[in-house]
């Protein structure tokens, strides 16, 4: 036979973005279901985001075998959570439990790029953002996947977060109202998706408040 | 085993496998009116010979499931025997419920991931697809344990030239003729353009009522008769 | 003197000077640059009259969009064009330098350029950078011997076919011409064949986007119809727009004058006008 060995690797990358914003009393967590591979459309309409608890939604983006195997294993730890303590976990305790989990695999790690979000025991809005292995920080806002890179600057200017340096802390949630949150996210990914390739199809915007968790989605360019 | 090599890590003297030896080509697949239609061709190439010419790639996985597999044709047929014990097993417990093509298709996701983890892959991408209780699935997975359901679904090749075709031309409660018309299309620009596909395919059908159906092996009709074809240096004469 | 013991400038062609040293640099771990890829489809086919080209519009550069609206329909003769897919500087420099000498061609013999001289002056000179020229171009044109269609390979190889597909959509486009094409189609049905061909490039592969170019030639008679079809709009603008309001503050303004041109005045023996 000839020497023409397919070299087979572990990983793939699958595409997407994700974004998400916290406010006074509300969270909006949002990612396309566009899921590529190389130059290809695997699916147009792949959801990226999960929710783990009744306050706290993951979006993620990385590596989609990967990605989906957290989700089921944090799945599997919450439910464990409510046998042992008959409640729903809160969300910084999520933050902190997907942080272990992903460190737990430091070297064969999780490919998967995670924004969490949810509200907080005094139901204000938080979001996590973490790197492959389960570095992690609490901020206003995040983006996180192939897009991130485009809409970061844009959320940043648009809601100048506070410097983490002062003291005393000063409160990352964003000054914006939930709608006004939900329209930046929109043109956000509509502009991330005019110049990434790998963003596109649909977008899925989840929005956490004192009222529940509603789902609301946009068309994206297919192109 | 050996307890010293059961890390993942130590890769001294298991057998895995690290590239294929023989392999099928393109599966594609849709959902239709009444269920699920899948068509394979039947070559098995060893690197670039086609060394087989009659390897069945479509089977039938309990009552609700109908499984098509590219790649390692050695791994599917193991994969078989672990879905005979599966479907055995939760047979015994003889309690009326069986496997639908969602929890063999995520069985199969979990098999392939778990593969991959140890560094030991199945070298497969497959289509599974059924019906149970009026819902259709079809659903893919492929050797690193990346997966999805859509209305439609391809492996290897076929995501490149079968896929395009499907999107513009699959639309819902396809009839079985329309549904067999449209996997004929497919097949037929696959065969021209992928240079492993054979003209000997099957297509296998599965419905609620009906089970599964495989066709007999059989061919598709080519046409070669376009003018640049007859006489290629015809048309670049002057050069080289 | 003809024993080559001057050294005579270079008259043409590429500098290699920089070969050795960026070499080095590689094998040091230097990242050399990315370039411009026009991940792309482009297609052509022969119709009843003559010759149809299509492309999209999107240049890559990774995952990133470069340019939404490019142009991959290069000019060759008046009869003549040709898609490019590849290295964006590439297909547009072999194409360009080509047209000229196909010009220069035509001054000396007064006649019409044939798409056989085209092909065989890029097949030619890609061929001599075995491949380091990477484009990958579909050739089109009508000329005194009748409607031609050719693909050129980035090494030089090329065929002639009766309908053609290139770049990283080409498979996609050519599952529309597998299934659809047939010889004798008239001119509308010769264009909606290639626009669906290349839409299904657009939408089915990352590399291509945006809209449809569309070149069809017949004899005597060039219609370049430039962005065609346009099936991507933006999905969404907000309402009530956003501002970037937080410039960089001015710390300090100092304007420096263009320097005045100097007079010369010529002192000594000037040399004298008669």
């Amino acid at each position: 036979m000839t020497k023409e060995h397919a070299n087979w690797s572990p990983y793939d990358f699958n595409g997407g973005t994700c974004v998400a914003v916290a406010g006074a009393d509300y969270c909006v967590i949002a990612a396309d279901t566009r899921m590529s591979t190389g130059y290809n459309i695997l699916t147009r309409d792949y959801s990226k985001i999960c929710k783990l608890a009744e306050k706290s939604v993951l979006a993620s983006s990385g590596f989609q075998a990967d990605v989906r195997a957290l989700q089921k294993h944090l799945d599997a730890r919450h439910l464990i959570y409510q046998h042992q303590h008959n409640k729903q976990m809160s969300c910084p305790a999520m933050a902190q439990l997907l942080s272990n989990t992903l460190y737990y695999k430091r070297f064969f790690p999780y490919y998967a790029f995670n924004v969490l979000g949810g509200l907080d025991n005094e139901g204000k809005g938080c979001v996590f953002t973490y790197d492959a292995v389960g570095s992690y920080e609490k901020v206003g806002y995040s983006s996180q996947g192939s897009g991130a890179k485009l809409i970061m600057p844009f959320l940043d200017n648009q809601l100048k977060s506070p410097s983490p340096l002062l003291i005393p802390a000063q409160d990352a949630v964003t000054p914006l109202s939930e709608s006004e949150a939900i329209d930046l996210v929109r043109t956000a990914f509509a502009s991330a998706t005019e110049r990434d390739i790998y963003t596109g199809d649909k977008l899925e915007i989840l929005v956490l408040n004192k009222e529940g968790l509603r789902r609301e989605y946009m068309e994206l360019r297919l192109d | 085993m050996d307890p010293k090599n059961t890390s993942p890590l130590l890769v001294d003297d298991i057998q895995r496998t690290q590239y294929p030896y023989v392999t099928g080509t393109s599966v594609i697949g849709i959902k239709y009116k009444d269920g699920i239609l899948i068509a394979a061709d039947m070559g098995g190439s060893y690197g670039s010979t086609l060394r087989y010419k009659s390897v069945e790639r479509l089977k039938g996985i309990g009552k609700h499931s109908l499984l098509g597999a590219s790649g390692e044709i050695s791994d599917f047929q193991e994969l078989l025997r672990y879905l005979d014990d599966l479907i055995l097993y939760d047979n015994m417990w003889d309690d009326g419920n069986s496997f639908g093509p969602k929890e063999v298709h995520n069985y199969l996701t979990r098999v392939m991931y778990n593969r991959r983890n140890k560094f030991n892959p199945l070298w497969n991408s497959l289509v599974l697809g059924g019906v149970k209780n009026g819902q259709k699935y079809l659903g893919t997975v492929n050797m690193i344990g990346v997966h999805y359901q859509d209305n439609h679904v391809a492996t290897g090749f076929g995501n490149h030239l079968a896929v395009p075709i499907l999107r513009d031309e699959w639309k819902e409660d396809l009839s079985f003729e329309d549904g067999v018309r449209l996997l004929e299309k497919c097949m037929r620009v696959l065969l021209y353009r992928d240079r492993s596909a054979v003209n000997k395919l099957q297509i296998a059908k599965i419905t609620e009522e009906g089970g599964v159906t495989i066709s007999p092996p059989y061919s598709l009709k080519t046409y070669w008769e376009f003018a640049a074809f007859k006489n290629p240096t015809a048309g670049a004469e002057g050069s080289w | 003197m003809t024993n080559g013991a001057f050294e005579v400038p270079a008259k043409g062609g590429f500098s290699f000077d920089n070969c050795k040293r960026n070499e080095m640099l590689l094998n040091k771990g230097l990242k050399a640059p990315g370039f411009l890829k026009t991940g792309t489809t482009i297609v052509g086919l022969v119709y009843q009259d003559g010759v149809i080209l299509g492309a999209d519009t999107r240049a890559t550069e990774g995952p990133i969009v470069a340019d939404k609206n490019c142009e991959k329909i290069h000019y060759m003769a008046p009869n003549i064009y040709c898609c490019g897919a590849g290295t964006a500087a590439d297909t547009e420099a072999v194409t360009d330098m080509v047209s000229s000498q196909l010009k220069l061609h035509r001054y000396h013999t007064g006649r019409e350029s044939r798409v056989i001289t085209a092909l065989t002056l890029l097949k030619s000179h890609l061929f001599r950078y075995q491949g380091h020229v990477s484009a990958a171009l579909v050739l089109g044109g009508v000329d005194v011997s009748g409607p031609h269609l050719h693909t050129i390979y980035p090494h030089g190889s090329t065929d002639t076919l009766p309908f053609a597909t290139m770049g990283s959509g080409s498979l996609a486009a050519m599952s529309v011409f597998e299934s659809k094409y047939r010889e004798g189609l008239t001119r509308d049905e010769g264009v909606k064949i290639v626009c669906e061909a290349i839409a299904s490039g657009i939408f089915n592969d990352l590399g291509s986007g945006s809209n449809v170019d569309v070149c069809v030639i017949t004899k005597g008679n060039v219609e370049y119809l430039r962005n065609h079809v346009q099936p991507n709009p933006r999905t969404y603008t907000s309402a009530k727009g956003y501002t970037f309001s937080k410039p960089t503050e001015v710390l300090s303004t100092k304007v420096t004058a263009l320097a005045q041109r100097a007079v010369v005045t010529e002192r000594g023996d000037a040399m004298e006008e008669e």
